[in-house]
């Protein structure tokens, strides 16, 4: 591999990185808040895939893209709501909820969104921050969407927020000792049922990406598995929020990785370097992973280390 | 007061009106099974501006035969889905004709329907059907790599940098045929081309195909194409960089006002309407059929804002002359690997059994198919 060729690879796993990973992050933010306050939301691809949907709908019917985004976050909010309102009934199991509400999330924006596969909706714009460079595909690369900035800004935020704050404290002890939460005077129902419905808002937004921005229409294929390889990236980021962006950033540029390097020519075995997110989670998993303790950094409630 | 009256006679009117539509529907069931009804069966949702949308134009098209009933399912996975979906059509419908567009209905589903129900006819959209299966089925298909070689005619003399791009889903035998009939029409009318593959992996799978489009766009190439089962991505994705691009399987125009060429469509509308006229006088169908421009079983879409002169008076020429039978294939030739595909002097027929199994790409294609 020639200079030339390497820098248009690492340039395109840039740029790849900044396209790809905003749904990932607002997910894996979303699924961060959730997992915090003890409890497992795998429904959150189906949000995402219902998010879409509804961004890309009222985009359309309103022609306000970023009304759709919002709309798009108050859809989640409900399936949110909903995985907080059924768990929250003794004797519910999270994980096998949030997999009837994936299923429900995308069957319900399929039956939806039968009408708007056709149609054009006005997309998000973007941020040139590329301007500097002379070279146009610099230019390209750093052209960013503005929920890109958000979700970076809302890491941050998040991270602080529970080291710093007592909502965060809050919503850390519910997640690592509910009897401790409850000692307290907290009400862990209320604070698992709103930092689900939080979480859903989150995943709402990244659906809202995923068909108004990048790759920007509506098809019923439109995901293909980040919602649930989001929840994968949340543990891989041990409940960090910034960490979740890193991971974010990583699994965006590495679905680059395979189209960048065969469009330098370097195309023999391009099925291995399409698999690389998920041969990268494997890999990450297996090397994180002890066991001869539990997961750092993991909230104690969680059903899953329970 | 009047006003609410008149309200309520409308109203009246309309429910009277409505009651009668639906007595003398009643009435002429008996009628509308005497006519033709036909079942179609679609893998994916009939607006995906691809496979199963040119399928779904052609049943629209149908549609307004008289005497023609037209029952669709959309989303009907390759399972026993198929079978249950073609038995509703049967009994519930009494569907004379079915339609299966999709690659994995044929064995076993469609056949043993085939044999349970020998007085409907079944036909398939791909080269399957063999002698010793049923009489009653068969397969028909358009040869779309005739309509690709169209395209490359036209998009080799509109580029300005010499590389023209194709997202391609998985390297199976229509698949390379395409790219390489799309490379052999832009080597006719600019040698110095090259068409650079990226293979997804996946027939359906929208943010790598934007990935790949991006990535050739960032590699240089100004004219994109692709064969994915929804092209809707990788055009959407080529007209917000500037760049132009080729339609497959339907029409994309649409998508992209400014940089559309022209793009590769099946016409499945007169495979449809002839077997519909055959049925209703009474007549056999084909068994085995299959053609392109010569039988007007594929399609250009008509030429976008990006078409030059120049490009469509080429591209038009290059249509009749496949038509009237000239080949694609024409030697010299050489496969990627430099060995002689077709010597100099001779020439590939467009429908030479050798070209349904191609496993490789021919000189000028950048990209690897392992």
């Amino acid at each position: 591999m020639d200079d030339v060729g390497l820098s248009t690879v690492l340039l395109a796993m840039l740029a790849g990185a900044i396209r790809v990973s905003t749904p990932f992050l607002f997910v894996a933010l979303g699924e961060c808040l959730t997992e915090k306050s003890g409890r497992i939301n795998l429904g959150l691809e189906g949000t995402l895939v219902f998010g879409a949907m509804a961004a890309y709908a009222i985009s359309y019917e309103t022609g306000s893209p970023w009304l759709g985004v919002f709309v798009a976050g108050l859809t989640g909010v409900l399936f949110g709501a909903l995985h907080g309102a059924i768990c929250k009934l003794k004797g519910v199991n999270d994980i096998a909820i949030g997999i009837a509400l994936m299923l429900f999330g995308t069957g319900l924006a399929f039956f939806f969104g039968k009408s708007y596969i056709q149609p054009v909706a006005p997309r998000l714009s973007s941020v040139e921050l590329g301007s500097w460079s002379s070279d146009p595909n610099v230019q390209k690369a750093l052209e960013v969407n503005p929920l890109f900035l958000i979700g970076i800004l809302l890491a941050i935020v998040m991270w602080w927020a529970f080291r710093n704050t007592r909502l965060g404290l809050v919503i850390r002890t519910t997640g690592d000792s509910a009897p401790a939460a409850l000692a307290l005077g907290i009400n862990v129902d209320l604070v698992r049922f709103l930092a689900t419905a939080a979480g859903g808002f989150l995943a709402g937004v990244g659906g809202a990406f995923l068909s108004l921005y990048y790759p920007g229409s509506w098809t019923e294929g439109l995901s293909s598995g980040q919602g649930l390889m989001a929840v994968a990236l949340v543990i891989f980021a041990r409940w960090n929020p910034l960490a979740c962006f890193g991971a974010a950033l990583l699994f965006g540029a590495a679905g680059a990785l395979g189209p960048a390097l065969q469009s330098i020519g370097i195309s023999r075995g391009y099925h291995f370097f399409n698999a690389a997110p998920y041969v990268m989670t494997l890999v990450i998993m297996i090397l994180s992973i002890s066991p001869k303790r539990s997961l750092r950094g993991a909230p104690g409630e969680l059903s899953i280390t329970k | 007061m009047l006003h609410s009256m008149i309200n309520r006679r409308a109203l009246l009117k309309g429910t009277g009106a409505g009651a009668l539509a639906l007595g003398s529907g009643l009435m002429s069931l008996p009628a509308r099974a005497a006519g033709l009804t036909i079942g179609i069966l679609y893998v994916g949702p009939r607006d995906d501006f691809g496979w199963n949308q040119a399928h779904a134009v052609a049943a629209a098209a149908l549609k307004e035969v008289p005497d023609v009933t037209v029952v669709e399912e959309e989303n009907v996975p390759e399972t026993i889905s198929v079978a249950q979906s073609m038995e509703s059509m049967i009994s519930l419908d009494g569907a004379n004709l079915i339609f299966a567009t999709s690659f994995g209905y044929y064995n076993p589903f469609m056949v043993d329907m085939a044999k349970k129900y020998p007085d409907v006819q079944f036909r398939h959209a791909a080269p399957l059907w063999v002698d010793g299966d049923p009489t009653n089925a068969g397969s028909y298909f358009g040869q779309l790599d005739q309509a690709h070689y169209v395209d490359g005619i036209a998009a080799g003399l509109c580029t300005k940098t010499n590389k023209l791009g194709f997202v391609a889903a998985k390297p199976i035998g229509t698949v390379l045929r395409n790219i390489n009939s799309f490379a052999m029409g832009v080597k006719k009318v600019n040698p110095a081309a090259t068409v650079q593959v990226i293979f997804t992996g996946e027939w359906s799978m929208p943010v790598r195909e934007a990935e790949a489009a991006n990535a050739l766009v960032d590699a240089g190439c100004d004219v994109l194409t692709c064969h994915v089962d929804g092209p809707k991505v990788v055009i959407e994705t080529a007209e917000g960089r500037g760049v132009m691009s080729c339609g497959h399987n339907a029409s994309q125009a649409p998508l992209a006002p400014k940089g559309f060429i022209t793009g590769a469509e099946y016409k499945w509308e007169t495979i449809y309407k002839d077997y519909a006229a055959k049925l209703a006088a009474g007549e056999a169908l084909p068994n085995f059929i299959g053609g392109g421009f010569d039988l007007d079983f594929v399609q250009n879409t008509p030429y976008g804002a990006a078409a030059t002169p120049e490009a469509i008076a080429a591209a038009d020429t290059a249509r009749a002359d496949v038509k009237a039978g000239k080949p694609i294939f024409v030697g010299p030739l050489k496969k990627q690997d430099g060995s002689v595909l077709v010597a100099e002097g001779a020439s590939l027929d467009n429908y030479a059994p050798e070209l349904n199994g191609t496993d490789y790409l021919i000189e000028g294609v950048v990209g690897s198919i392992t």
